[in-house]
Formats: C-alpha cells, structure tokens, sequence
C-alpha cells in the first residue's frame, strides 16, 4: 500500500510538472491541478496510512487514524479549489482580451522582426 | 486572556463584506469605512505595540483550546512591529488610491483591500504553520482581485503570470508542511521548536528537505533572486496603490524567515547547518546585485522601481542570512525604511504617469505638475539608493557594521557598495531623462497638457516621504528597538514558554466533569 500511495503521489506530481512546463494557460493550470491532487495525498499520507481504524476517540479501539491531516487536506483542497476557479477566470480573461494564451512574455512581434525572427 | 490581539483580524474580516453588502454601489460611503476601519487598524495596531514593547508576549488561544491543539496567536514584539508597519502604510496608500481616483476605477477595491489587510496582519500575528498557509492564501486571494482592479490587456496577462507562480509556491508550501508533520507530529512553532531538537542525527533526512522547501517557499514570498522572476512585471503592472501595498508582501516573506529560522531552525541546530550562509546569503548578494543593475538598465520608471525593490529585498536578506542579533536589528530597521521607500516610490511613480501619460524613460515633453513631483522622486530616489542624509543611508551603514565580522565580509561589503553606486547612476539618469531632458523637447501643436495629479495624492506620498524622515530622526530609538526584539527572537525559552503552558479549556476541567 506505501508503494502504491507513494507512486500515485509521484505519477502526479511528474505530470503536473511536465504540464506546467508547456507554458499554455491551459495545460498550466491542469498541471497545478495534478499537483494540488498530488499534495493533497501527500498529506493524507503524512498522518500514517491505517487501514479501517476511526479517528475519534471511542471505548475498545486501541489503532487510531490522525484525525488532523484530514482536516489539513478538507482545508487544502477549499482553498485550491477556490484558487483553480479564480486562475481560470484572469486566464480566461487574459485570452479573450489579447487573444494568446501563452503564460511567459512573447517578444514583442515589432523587434522580433526587426531583428529578422518571426 | 485579552480578545484585543484578534481584533486587527477580525475587524478589516468583517468590514469588507459589509462593504461589499451595503455600500455596493457608494463609493463615497466605501472610502469612508475603509477609512475609518483603516484608522480604527492603526490604534489597535500602535495599542498592540506598546503593549509588547516592554517584551511581553501575549498569546490568543482560539476556542480556548490550549497549544499545540489550538491554533494561536502570538503578539511579541516582532510581529506587533510589522502589524503597525503594515496599518500606517495601509492608511496612506488608502488616501493616495481615494485621491488619485483608482479606487473608483474598478469593483471592490475597498473590500480587496480589507481582506488583503487581513491576511497580511494574521500571517504577522499567528503561531502555527497551517495558520500561516491559511493567511498567505487570504492575502493572495485578495492580491489577485487587487492586481488585475481596473481591468487591461497587459494588466491581465501580467495577472495570470503572478497567480500561477504563487499557486506553485503554495503548492510547495503544501509539500513542507505535509514533511513536517509527518517528521514532528505536530505544526505548532513553539512545539515545533522543541520537538526539532528531539529528531536524531541519523533521522534528519525528513526536516531537512522541509527546512529547504519552506526556505523556497518564502524566498518566493520575499521575490530572492532566482525566485523573483514574478514580481518585475506584476508590480509594474498593478495599479500604483495596490503596488504600494505590495511593498509589504515581499516583507511578509522576510518576516517567516526570520521567525521560523531564528525558532524552529535557529542557526545552531545541527540538521540544518549551512542553509543560511551557504545557500541564502549567495541568493541574497545576487538579488541586490541584479535589482540594482535592473534599475540601471529598465525602459520605464515603473520597471525601474520594481527592481529597485527586488535590490532593497536583496539588502535585507543579506544582512538575515548573518543570522546574528545584530545583523537582525539591522534587517528590521532595513525592511521598516524599504518597505516605506518602496510603497512611496511606487505613488511617486504613478504622480508622473498622471502627469506624463507614460512611464517611458525617453525625453518627452514636460510633466504636469513637475516641480512638486521631480522634488518628492528626487527625495524618494535618495532614501532607495541609501545617500545621506535619509534613513537608507543609516540602514546601509547598520547592514554594513552587521556584517563586518562576518566571514563573507568582503563579499558583502564589495556587493553593497558598488551595487549602491550602480543604483544611484540609474536612479539619476532616471530623474534627468523624466524632467530635465524634458525642458529641450519642443511641445507638439495643440496636444493639450496633462492635468497635474490631486492634492490628497501629494499629501499621501508626502505622509510616507515624511514617514521615512522621522525614521531617520529617531534612528537611535528605532534600532534599539529592533536589537531589543533581535535579542527576543535569539532567547525563544520565553515565546515558547508563553505559548505551550498557558492553559485552555481542556487543560483546567470544570467541576462536575
């Protein structure tokens, strides 16, 4: 289970990296999504990983979960939910209003051809 | 247990949807509150620093629960210092976006503000890692909306450049945090600080990569060089007040690496030996040698005073890396004169653009209302640059004295030094091109002038212009005060102390249970 949880984390996040790496807005922003996925696991995992033990106190359980990691990854998550929707919205408007979505300055198209490059 | 220490949380969390609900459509009755929530932030804030003055730390518990199960507040003196910082800047970049008009450009940009208050102030005041999280991702969110107020194409782009890169610094952000916890058990700082001496010499592995990520984290905060590539066209970019106000974030980096190395990885622990001065004083060096060499070489003013405080950020940075107290008191009077020196030259440089039309360092005819302006730039240009007789000069000659015993002496003296004539060489030719190469060019036929800028912008930029002189004055009592909170923040038994054995609600059972 440490293999498979510690792959899963890996997977993503060489994904998300690759994609960000594209300098698009679009596939930028699903690459910080795969990494947001990735850090939420990873925090889960920072807890232990315990299989079917509850994470509140109870009579005749001795394993217990780490109840705050969840609570961590509830509050990761709102927060990079809220953040992915703000980014699309700027990145929406980026394109619409200058119609390019590439995320790094592009030279400008008046000395690029002076300079003989398209 | 005083409720006071919240009270600069809550209230800009509180007004700013009041704001949104019942003052939608008055911009009148918008200015009015964020001015008086702006004043009532700058009491509270001066009462929360006289109170720590004397070194007591005074602690919130929320909820009553007691640490490390509660999240708390800390009010010592370092953080009420920055709190204060951040209110009275707050107050004249307020009057300067109300008397320049760009508050009205756009929606919400009072309750922007408020809410970027907020997140600024709790990062400050609060004593748990998760907390911190929480509080940059409420300033960001608001420094999002703020950035892109009033709309533009460039404006836009430049938005989407700082979102993402501050979506990845949280992300790492994440990444240590998750490190930590499962390292420590815990994200308390004062519980952290003990629990990291317990981790063995054989086990360091875990805390050392979170030492590292969180040292990246904030070095994106605090825009160190090779981190910084986001800030020179997001704060270009951004409208002149809401740049001003930014003046402060890159301060809230410096301000979590000071507190989570001087007390969770204080200079002496053994698993993270070498990241200060081998890692972040080469960084820090760097950063003021390419901040100022980037104010030698930008096309626009508005560039200009971007790298103009990518160098100053580099200047503190330098002088914590020392990590020595008097290398911190010389940090904490630095990051008071460029976080003011930063903000004003930002207004400044928006004074010319209302008077120009552009910020383009070419000669083109006169600015409107250049006396008044060319004379604040030129006072501005002084205290950024460090000459005598302003307090960058004293701040130049504390970070140089701090680091005169240090090993990397020659270095940072070398850097220092040339770094500021590099500076001062940009800073002037910046001045001579914008009003005095303007007197040769002749005036176009009919282009009507510019008006000049209105006066409550003048009387906010010369409220910060004023700020810094008055910090030069009382230079003496300022840096003793910064040594007294450097020698608080190299002795945390009493920090600690206060945080981990006041007791909370579960702590002292009632009768009956």
């Amino acid at each position: 289970m440490e293999f498979l949880v510690a792959s899963a984390i890996g997977i993503l996040t060489a994904g998300g990296i690759y994609l960000m790496l594209r300098l698009r807005t679009f596939p930028v922003i699903l690459g910080i999504s795969l990494l947001t996925y990735a850090v939420n696991v990873f925090l889960f995992t920072s807890g232990r990983l315990t299989i079917a033990a509850p994470p509140i106190l109870r009579d005749g359980v001795t394993a217990y979960a780490d109840p705050l990691p969840q609570a961590l990854v509830l509050t990761a998550i709102v927060i990079s939910f809220g953040m992915t929707a703000v980014v699309v919205m700027i990145g929406l408007g980026a394109f619409l209003g200058s119609d390019d979505d590439h995320v790094d300055d592009q030279p400008d198209p008046e000395t690029a051809d002076a300079e003989g490059r398209s | 247990m005083s409720h006071w220490i919240i009270a600069p949380i809550v209230l800009p969390a509180l007004l700013a949807p009041f704001i949104v609900l019942a003052a939608r459509y008055h911009i009148g009755i918008q200015r009015a509150l964020s001015l008086a929530g702006v004043v009532a932030l700058v009491a509270l804030a001066s009462a929360l620093a006289w109170q720590a003055s004397d070194g007591t730390i005074t602690l919130y518990q929320l909820g009553d629960w007691a640490a490390p199960f509660g999240i708390v507040l800390v009010a010592d003196a370092l953080s009420t210092l920055m709190v204060l910082l951040t209110s009275v800047l707050a107050l004249f970049v307020l009057l300067y976006a109300i008397g320049s008009g760009w508050d009205n450009r756009g929606r919400h940009f009072h309750a922007l503000f408020q809410f970027q208050l907020m997140g600024i102030i709790g990062a400050f005041l609060t004593g748990d890692l998760f907390n911190l999280f929480v509080f940059f991702e409420v300033l960001l969110i608001a420094s999002y909306g703020l950035m892109i107020h009033a709309g533009g194409n460039a404006r836009m782009r430049a938005g989407v450049q700082y979102v993402l890169f501050n979506l990845i610094g949280s992300t790492l952000f994440l990444f240590a945090l998750g490190a930590i916890y499962a390292e420590t058990g815990t994200l308390n700082m004062a519980d952290l600080a003990q629990r990291v001496t317990f981790i063995g010499a054989e086990d360091t592995v875990g805390i050392r990569v979170a030492a590292v990520l969180l040292l990246l984290v904030f070095a994106i905060k605090a825009a160190l060089v090779p981190l910084h590539f986001w800030l020179p066209s997001s704060y270009s970019e951004a409208p002149a007040p809401v740049a001003a106000l930014f003046a402060i974030m890159t301060k809230v980096g410096a301000y979590a690496i000071i507190r989570v190395y001087t007390l969770i990885f204080p200079p002496e622990l053994a698993a993270t030996q070498g990241l200060h001065d081998l890692w972040l004083l080469p960084a820090a060096l760097v950063s003021v040698a390419i901040g100022m060499m980037g104010v030698l070489a930008a096309k626009k003013l508005d560039r200009l005073v971007a790298f103009a405080v990518i160098g100053s950020m580099g200047m503190v940075m330098v002088t914590i890396s020392l990590f020595t107290p008097e290398g911190i008191a010389a940090a904490l009077y630095y990051i008071v004169h460029s976080t003011l020196a930063g903000a004003a030259l930002f207004l400044i440089a928006d004074l010319v653009r209302t008077g120009r039309g552009s910020l383009e360092l070419t000669a083109q005819p006169p600015v409107a209302g250049a006396a008044l302006t060319a004379a604040l730039f030129f006072v501005g240009a002084i205290a950024m640059a460090g000459l005598p007789p302003l307090s960058g000069f004293l701040g130049k000659l504390l970070v140089l004295n701090a680091s005169f015993s240090a090993p990397q002496a020659v270095w940072i003296w070398g850097v220092v030094l040339v770094s500021s004539l590099v500076s001062i060489l940009g800073f002037a030719r910046a001045g001579s091109l914008l009003f005095w190469k303007a007197k040769s060019v002749p005036v176009g036929e009919g282009a009507a002038p510019n008006a000049p800028p209105q006066a409550l912008s003048y009387v906010a930029v010369g409220g910060l212009i004023g700020l810094l002189a008055a910090q030069t004055v009382f230079a003496g009592q300022l840096h003793g005060y910064t040594s007294k909170i450097a020698g608080q923040l190299f002795y945390p038994a009493p920090y600690i102390q206060t945080v981990l054995e006041t007791p909370g609600k579960l702590s002292t059972p009632k009768e009956g249970h």
